[in-house]
């Protein structure tokens, strides 16, 4: 099941350079929220602070305090190996690993945190495959195949597939349609309707219409400020700041 | 056939173009198929089964061969990789993943003064920290002159491939919630394995001609050995010893050698090629 997700006045830097500014927002549970906004606006790097990803970064640093169920994200005890295992990540350019096989792709979550029962990981592997929507397509060279040698749009969901094999609770997604044609950028969002079922979505995307066709909450940041955060229909209907409807309509960014 | 549309000029500029880079080409592996035809033309006359499996006969005796040298050499060569191989993909390691820092300039600058000391030097340096304090020349000094030859190449190589594994590869690890050591071990470098065994291939290959570190530390050997602790012969000083004798027949004989040395490291590289494309996948990169 999808958990909330609380953020509470996250600020964050690169150096000295200030990404983010006290952004507050509660995610609610299964139900995909999107981030929207103009390049440089810290859509990424709130995600990625949401999986301790942004720290990563030479000289990055975070304040404020996010929460996922009972996880405290950035609290004393926790660990960002932990979160990440509980907070599943799709990046905008499909990462397949190079050298392994569709099969090793997705069951290199388990297998690097040393789960090796190969009956666990065969179950694994088809169910993640078939939640992303790919197996039909690779079931026959699941372990003959690398991971690169397929599509774009097929890799992308194959790294969807490899997010899912660990059982997260939130799935980020940092513009995973945005280096795909138009039919696998439908497939994805197919299958990000689908997923919601089961997990908390949260997804990023310069490209207004995916975001009214797959999120039913909708964040504007602007200048690493979060200006509006209300459902989607509102946001694109009736926003109530001027910048949202400034960006909406496509006066700026 | 001449598309209609392409100028005269530019088929012409296309051709001499081509036409240079051929050249370029034969000229850059000219002198190696030269070196190749000599040899095998000076040497196979005295390559024979006993060439293989005798040790050397003395002066003036016809016969004998550098059986105890090929060995000595895989053995000396062995050793050297076994020490030098792990240090250099670890050294490599560190200054890809956590040596964007002025101690990794320290290191990437020290393993670059020391790929361009002479070799005569390592042997030189080798002799004084081992062979005096041993009181003897043994295969183990001969194997400590080749790896500290071949750590800052397998290094640096290494550190090169890393690099070029993208960092988005390493960011798809770290949000499975794999630890960042498991990440570098089983992602990382399993993703750049094929280049960094190149890289590993390229020093092995140089040292394993190296007579001059070998003087001061292997020494030669006229006889079987098959001790770490002892002199050993090894086919570079064979080949040196035999090449500036005065006797024809042993002249002959370095030239067999020679070829052996160059068959034995084809050999090595290409085995190793072949059992590392094994399991390679369909579509790999």
């Amino acid at each position: 099941m999808g958990t909330p997700v609380q953020v509470q006045n996250l600020s964050a830097w690169f150096g000295e350079r200030q990404a983010l500014e006290s952004i507050t927002i509660d995610v609610p549970p299964n139900h995909a929220t999107a981030i929207i906004g103009p390049s440089g606006c810290g859509k990424s790097t709130f995600v990625r602070c949401l999986n301790r990803m942004h720290e990563t970064v030479p000289g990055a640093r975070v304040e404020g305090t996010v929460t996922m169920g009972n996880i405290n994200v950035y609290g004393n005890g926790s660990s960002p190996v932990e979160v990440r295992r509980k907070v599943g990540m799709v990046f905008q350019k499909p990462n397949p690993f190079p050298t392994m096989s569709i099969y090793d792709n997705v069951a290199a979550g388990l297998k690097l945190n040393g789960i090796h029962n190969r009956r666990q990981l065969d179950e694994t592997v088809e169910r993640s495959l078939r939640h992303a929507a790919l197996w039909d397509e690779v079931k026959d060279e699941l372990k003959k195949k690398s991971g690169a040698s397929l599509s774009g749009g097929q890799q992308q969901r194959l790294c969807i597939a490899r997010a899912l094999a660990v059982e997260p609770e939130v799935m980020l997604m940092d513009e995973p349609a945005s280096a795909l044609d138009p039919i696998s950028t439908a497939k994805i969002e197919e299958l990000i309707y689908q997923l919601k079922e089961h997990y908390t979505i949260v997804i990023v995307t310069h490209n207004m219409q995916q975001a009214a066709r797959v999120a039913e909450f909708t964040g504007f940041f602007l200048m690493g400020k979060l200006v509006e955060f209300d459902k989607t229909e509102v946001i694109f209907t009736k926003p109530r700041d001027k910048r949202t409807e400034d960006y909406i309509t496509g006066r700026f960014g | 056939m001449r598309n209609p549309g392409v100028s005269w000029n530019r088929l012409l500029a296309d051709w001499l173009a081509t036409a240079l880079m051929a050249l370029t080409a034969i000229v850059v592996i000219a002198p190696l198929f030269a070196i190749l035809f000599y040899l095998v033309y000076q040497g196979v006359g005295s390559l024979n089964w006993a060439f293989l499996t005798h040790t050397p006969a003395p002066p003036g005796v016809v016969g004998g061969g550098m059986a105890n040298a090929i060995v000595g050499s895989a053995m000396i060569l062995l050793l050297a990789s076994v020490i030098g191989i792990p240090l250099g993909i670890g050294a490599g390691v560190f200054l890809s993943e956590y040596g964007r820092n002025r101690y990794g300039n320290i290191i990437r600058f020290t393993a670059d003064l020391l790929n361009g000391v002479p070799s005569i030097v390592i042997g030189m340096t080798v002799y004084a920290l081992v062979v005096v304090p041993q009181k003897h020349f043994s295969l183990f000094a001969g194997s400590i002159a080749l790896a500290i030859m071949m750590v800052p190449t397998i290094t640096r190589s290494t550190e090169q491939m890393l690099l070029m594994v993208p960092h988005s590869i390493r960011e798809a690890a770290w949000g499975l919630g794999v630890q960042r050591w498991r990440t570098t071990v089983s992602v990382v470098l399993a993703t750049a394995r094929s280049g960094i065994i190149t890289g590993i291939m390229l020093a092995f290959a140089r040292v394993a001609g190296e007579t001059a570190p070998l003087m001061f530390t292997a020494f030669g050997n006229q006889y079987w050995n098959f001790r770490t602790n002892q002199p050993t012969a090894a086919l570079p000083l064979q080949i040196f010893t035999y090449g500036t004798s005065p006797f024809d027949e042993w002249h002959t004989q370095a030239w067999a050698g020679a070829l052996v040395l160059i068959a034995l490291i084809v050999g090595s590289v290409a085995a190793v090629r072949v059992v590392a494309r094994k399991g390679a996948l369909k579509g790999a990169a």
